[in-house]
Parts: C-alpha cells; sequence; structure tokens
C-alpha cells in the first residue's frame, strides 16, 4: 500500500471525505511525526508502535587504505519497535500452520511463547517481565 | 529534556493543520489511519509511505535457539515480524540541523 492508497481508503470511511482533505490529514499526520523526531522527541502509537531517535555521536575514523584520519560526524537514525497489539495481529495471520494462530494461549499474561519454555528451570527463573 | 509525543499531540496537530475538522473528527480520522495501516500490515501487505519510509512484513523461519541461562535447546517458531526502513528524506530531515555537516 502507498500513501496515495492509504489516502484513497481514508476518503472510502466517510461519504463526505474529499481526497483533498483526506491527503492533508495523512500529511498532517506524517508530518508532524517527522517534526516530533527532528526536534529529538520520541514517538508513542499505542497498538502500533513506537519511533526513537538514535543518536551516534561523532568519532574520528581512519580511511583504511591510506590511514588518514577523517572525522565521521554525529548522525541522527529513527529506529521503529513495533508494538505488542500489531505484533501479535502480524504473527496471528501468518500462512504456513496459519489456520490455528497460537492465540488463546496467552490471553492473560503476555509472554512470547519462544522465551518461556526453559525446561529444566521451572519457577525459578520468570521471564524477564521486570523493566 | 526531550518529550514524547503520542497519538493526543498528532490528532492536535491535525486539528489545527486541517480546516473545518472538529476535533473529534481529527481524532477519528487519526485513529482511522492507523487502523487501516494496521490492517494493511496484519495481511501481510507492505506499506510504502514516501517521505516517511516503508514498513515491511517478513517472514521468518523457525530455527533452535538455546536459553543461555539453562544451555536448553529450544525450538523459536517460525514467525512474522514488521520492520521499518527510513526514507532517505526522512534521515536527512533528521541530520540537517543537527550541527554536523
Amino acid at each position: 500500500m502507498t500513501k496515495s492508497e492509504l489516502i484513497l481508503k481514508l476518503t472510502q470511511t466517510r461519504p463526505t471525505m474529499k481526497l483533498r482533505e483526506a491527503e492533508a490529514i495523512v500529511n498532517a499526520i506524517f508530518d508532524s511525526m517527522i517534526e516530533a523526531m527532528q526536534r529529538g522527541e520520541r514517538i508513542e502509537i499505542r497498538g502500533f508502535g513506537s519511533f526513537v531517535v538514535k543518536e551516534y555521536r561523532p568519532y574520528e575514523g581512519r580511511n583504511p587504505k591510506t590511514g588518514e584520519k577523517i572525522q565521521v560526524h554525529s548522525k541522527r537514525s529513527p529506529t521503529f519497535k513495533v508494538g505488542k497489539e500489531l505484533q501479535e495481529r502480524v504473527n496471528a495471520k501468518r500462512p504456513k500452520d496459519g489456520a490455528t494462530p497460537p492465540s488463546p494461549a496467552q490471553a492473560g499474561s503476555g509472554t512470547p511463547p519462544a522465551a518461556a519454555t526453559p525446561s529444566g528451570a521451572g519457577s525459578a527463573t520468570p521471564p524477564p517481565s521486570t523493566k | 529534556m526531550n518529550g514524547t509525543m503520542t497519538k493526543v499531540d498528532i490528532i492536535e496537530r491535525v486539528y489545527e493543520r486541517v480546516g473545518g475538522l472538529s476535533k473529534k473528527d481529527a481524532s477519528d480520522l487519526v485513529e482511522m489511519v492507523f487502523d487501516l495501516m494496521k490492517v494493511t500490515l496484519e495481511n501481510g501487505e507492505k506499506i510504502k509511505l514516501s517521505g516517511f519510509g516503508n514498513f515491511l512484513v517478513r517472514d521468518k523461519r523457525a530455527r533452535i535457539g538455546r536459553n543461555p541461562q539453562t544451555n536448553a535447546e529450544i525450538i523459536i517458531p517460525a514467525r512474522r515480524v514488521l520492520s521499518f526502513k527510513p526514507s532517505q528524506v526522512l534521515k536527512e530531515a533528521l541530520n540537517k540541523e543537527t550541527g554536523g555537516a
């Protein structure tokens, strides 16, 4: 799905919605997110995920061929971490053995199934839920 | 220090910038945009937002992992993960005013 398809879908959610308006809304959302990241803010969208701007400090590197010193500038790069709800939804519709998604087991405590199966550890080492 | 932007802040920006919307409209529509994105990704389809980045759903095969504490082998089941690749425009936007070159 591209941005224009997203805009088009948004217009279909309301009979009165015009394309120009839907376009303005979608642009306002992502522009404001970019501006927040430019200010160094993190973005948390519950149910979807979070964006964090990672800062890389400058360092003095060397050109491996000539041995010449070069200054590597600081840089910032956005990282995205998927939210729990979206991760579960993405995983649930996996095609392969997807006829029976493994959702009912994790209704209460949201322990990821892979990490939570220490065969010999029993209750001595609970999964790392404390943060 | 640096704050956190939440959906409420995004709704506020949309309300300010897009004329003719009530706050309720702005809230419902922002909610709808993220819902549309979630449904798309849930169905395994990628999203390409020019100027922002791409969200990709990738299938990971099952593999054998190891619990580092007990040394026990465990099967990490096949799963789907979501990844985000920022666009060049976004990367440049984050770097142009940070003092660097």
